[in-house]
């Protein structure tokens, strides 16, 4: 439908249409059901990600919170945990080591994937591509609800999957073969493993629909004056995300397609010389290398990573240069070090795969292009820090999750070095110092940048404020909570801690960290509460929160700010406004900001 | 509602055309991921590979070319206002694509009956799912086909828009060169 109405303003077309349904315009009375659910505004639908994110957010830190308490208290038992689970998973108020697994693998399912990916790019790839660039939708507004409804369904498959029988998957959220491929091989390879492919696929839909509808805006649908160079640095991230999602999610997707396959149809891609414990049998396949799907697998993953980092890097970006009141420092260097990134995020998957049997050879090469990550990461870091640079910085709650960013990204970028040398890999793959690493670096640092965006756009989205006061307890519990769990996990691993065992106390070497892991516990405990506060202070504020008065609070220079406090669908009650500078005339000729609706005047200074 | 909202955009290329070539990106990786997968196989050992492709591929890629054709000629009188000629060659399309996913089917079978079935890693599993995707392609390529021919047949709407048919027929015209691809791949590889 929408698609077609597209045509209307299309040079080419000679159009008798005889289109009776297409005229309501702007009085269009709106159901409560096509305007909060079936939904085609893209605000609304930026929000149903952003709830049912939320929802998923709490979901999944709780998982990690039980599987903490797993770790920190491996000899205690909670009985409270066998009322609440039931008696198979937390027998005697211990959690049972099937359901370890299964916990691990879940929280890391759902927070990579439908917390950070679906939760972060589809909110601020749907609320603010269309309102930055001056559009008054997506370029398809139907493929966009459809995004959102596969992202659903995808979520319903996935929380059926935790009530089947034999538990949900949990293999880990790599899922590798040949563990995931054998339903004999553990209670969590069955039914639960079947119904996270499932669900798994229906997200790869989901995000590529999404996907090719932002790029396509991004590049056809934006307003007069608005060339590629004036875009805010938020819109280039989410593009770059977008582009890296499209061209790994169906390589996943085909890594998907052969598991299922020797799953189901006795295929062997992955299966070779394989002796089953728990039935005793030795598997007829043969020729399969459980390799390969780590291979395509990684493929996606590592550009995965870049999926959830870049657009808290683009969100970042903005809210420190309108918090500065200054330009964002080296605006060509931000966009050339994006796609740098980008382009060396396909090159580096190996990264992953040091220990695997790799030829050493191949992988000296994938050392020096995962080590050449850094430079275009750290470019960013230097603008953004000279952005900041004797700025006139308001510490608004948006300003100080963006400044936490850097600090996260900083933290862990400088691990990833060392995990970046294979020789040190050798030591620290599959220890709790990968934990630290991508927890800091991807985890933490990406959610400051939503949580950054959700402060800093939630009086666009809902027309009100958020508590400053929850906002900064929110901020420093997090930040010091942060830091206090993952970074002893460096400790751990350098001493060669394993990740993902259930229980570490056999070892005499690793007692030493026994009040450490209590201590992480607890603190885990207090961050997810205080997550909870936030919780509250979102759901709260959207009904009772202190309302916008002007239509542009932080005295920002993109369109978004443009339009009216609550806007209706189209963004804009009149013409879509002319672009005539790039966003980040901030502090120019002694002015404080200069809206990028602003005609450049003669006695302008230049940039 | 949408359309007054979209009619005041200023437009490079149409949006749903370019949403198809991204789109058309994506399937590419997608197939991308899987032949580079059997390269990397290919050169394990324990590699099956397949004696022969079965000459029906051969009469098959002969109607997805036809297809191509007549695609094409329904494009041409769409543009030329020439309906029931348009409607006629859409239908044969379909038909076409239909024919071509049929003998698919009984190419698959007469591999199946030279003995390679899925049990194994070889040539012929990965053709039965390689070429099973295209031909999963090629099916929504025929819903899209059908639902366009009803839009044609139905008297109410009168659309001259192009671009639809457009659309469609670069979409089928790329899954009949990534089917020549996937061909010439296999014969290469086997
Ligand atoms: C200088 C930059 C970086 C380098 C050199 C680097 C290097 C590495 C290496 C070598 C590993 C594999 C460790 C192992 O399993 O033994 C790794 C794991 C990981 N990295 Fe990074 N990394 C960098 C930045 C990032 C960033 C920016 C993100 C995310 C936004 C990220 C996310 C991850 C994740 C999620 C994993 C673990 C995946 C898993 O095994 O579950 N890394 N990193
Ligand atoms: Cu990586």
């Amino acid at each position: 439908m929408s698609n077609e109405a597209t045509v209307h303003g299309h040079s080419e077309v000679t159009t008798h249409e005889v289109h009776h349904d297409d005229h309501h315009g702007h009085h269009h009375q709106d159901t409560f059901i096509t305007k909060y659910i079936f939904s085609q505004d893209h605000k609304m639908i930026g929000k149903q990600f952003l709830i049912t994110g939320i929802v998923w957010a709490i979901i999944g830190g709780l998982f990690s919170v039980l599987f903490r308490l797993q770790l920190g208290f491996p000899d205690q038992s909670f009985p409270i945990l066998e009322d609440l689970l039931g008696s198979k998973w937390a027998a005697g108020g211990k959690i049972q080591p099937e359901f370890y697994y299964a916990l691990v693998t879940m929280h890391g399912t759902v927070l990579v994937f439908f917390v950070l990916t679906a939760g972060l790019s589809g909110t601020f790839a749907n609320l603010l591509i269309p309102l930055q660039i001056g559009a008054r939708d997506m370029a398809s507004p139907f493929m966009n609800m459809l995004s959102y409804w596969f992202f659903f369904l995808a979520s319903i498959v996935m929380i059926s999957s935790l009530f089947v029988q034999t538990g949900p998957a949990s293999g880990g959220w790599t899922s590798y073969p040949p563990l995931s491929a054998l339903g004999d091989a553990s209670e969590g390879s069955k039914a639960g493993m079947d119904l996270w492919l499932v669900s798994m696929a229906l997200f790869v839909v989901s995000s590529l629909l999404g996907g090719l509808n932002y790029i396509a805006t991004i590049l056809n649908m934006r307003t007069k004056g608005m060339t590629m160079t004036r875009l805010p640095l938020t819109i280039w991230a989410l593009f770059f995300t977008a582009v890296l999602g499209v061209l790994s999610f169906p390589v996943l997707f085909s890594g998907f397609i052969l598991l299922l396959f020797d799953r189901h149809a006795g295929t062997s891609f992955y299966l070779s010389d394989i002796f089953l414990a728990s039935t005793q049998k030795p598997l007829p396949n043969e020729g399969g290398s459980a390799i390969l799907y780590q291979h395509l697998f990684w493929f996606l993953g590592h550009p995965e990573v870049y999926i959830i980092l870049l657009p808290a890097m683009g969100m970042a970006s903005e809210i420190l240069s309108t918090n500065s009141r200054k330009p964002i420092f080296g605006y060509m260097a931000m966009i050339a070090s994006l796609f740098a990134i980008c382009v060396l995020a396909f090159l580096v998957w190996a990264h992953h795969m040091f220990v695997t049997g790799l030829n050493p050879f191949l992988g000296s090469f994938f050392v020096l292009l995962t080590l050449l990550i850094a430079v275009p990461s750290a470019i960013k870091v230097f603008n953004w820090l000279t952005t900041i640079w004797r700025g006139n910085i308001r510490f608004t709650p948006g300003m100080l999750f963006a400044l936490g960013f850097i600090s996260m990204f900083i933290s862990g970028g400088l691990t990833g070095i060392f995990l970046g040398n294979s020789t040190l890999d050798i030591h620290l793959h599959d220890t709790m110092f990968v934990i630290a690493h991508f927890h800091i670096v991807m985890g933490v640092a990406s959610f400051f940048g939503m949580f950054a965006g959700v402060y800093h756009w939630f009086p666009k989205m809902f027309g009100r404020y958020l508590n400053n006061t929850l906002a900064y307890i929110h901020f420093w519990i997090t930040l010091v909570g942060a830091y206090l769990i993952f970074w002893p996990m460096h400790y751990e691993g350098l001493a060669g801690m394993p990740r993902r065992y259930l229980d570490v106390s056999g070892w005499v070497s690793f007692n030493q960290f026994d009040g450490l892991n209590r201590f992480i516990s607890i603190v885990s405990i207090i961050v997810f509460a205080v997550q909870l506060l936030f919780v509250f202070n979102f759901f709260y504020s959207i009904f009772k929160g202190r309302r916008v008065k002007t239509p542009n609070p932080w005295g920002s220079n993109t369109l978004e700010w443009t339009t009216p406090i609550n806007p209706g669908h189209g963004n804009w009650e009149g013409e879509i406004p002319e672009v005539h500078r790039w966003a980040y005339d901030y502090g120019k000729d002694g002015r404080d900001f200069i809206p990028q609706t602003e005609p450049v005047s003669a006695t302008e200074s230049k940039h | 509602m949408e359309t007054q909202i979209v009619m005041e955009q200023r437009k490079r290329i149409h949006p749903a055309k370019f949403t198809l070539w991204v789109g058309i990106g994506s399937i590419v990786m997608m197939f991308a991921g899987l032949t580079s997968a059997y390269i990397v196989k290919r050169s394990q050992p324990s590699w099956v590979s397949l004696n022969e492709i079965p000459r029906i591929f051969w009469y098959s890629t002969l109607v997805i070319l036809a297809s191509s054709v007549t695609m094409q000629m329904a494009l041409r009188s769409f543009k030329q206002r020439e309906r029931p000629q348009y409607r006629r060659l859409i239908l044969i399309t379909g038909l076409l694509g239909a024919l071509f996913i049929m003998m698919q089917w009984f190419g698959f079978k007469a591999i199946w009956a030279s003995g390679t079935t899925f049990a194994g890693a070889g040539a012929g599993q990965f053709l039965y799912i390689i070429a099973g995707l295209h031909a999963l392609h090629v099916l929504a390529g025929i819903i899209a086909l059908i639902i366009m021919s009803f839009r044609a047949f139905s008297t109410k709407r009168r659309n001259y828009n192009p671009v639809p048919v457009e659309v469609m027929s670069t979409y089928w015209h790329f899954v009949d060169i990534l089917w020549l691809y996937l061909l010439v791949f296999f014969m290469m590889l086997t």
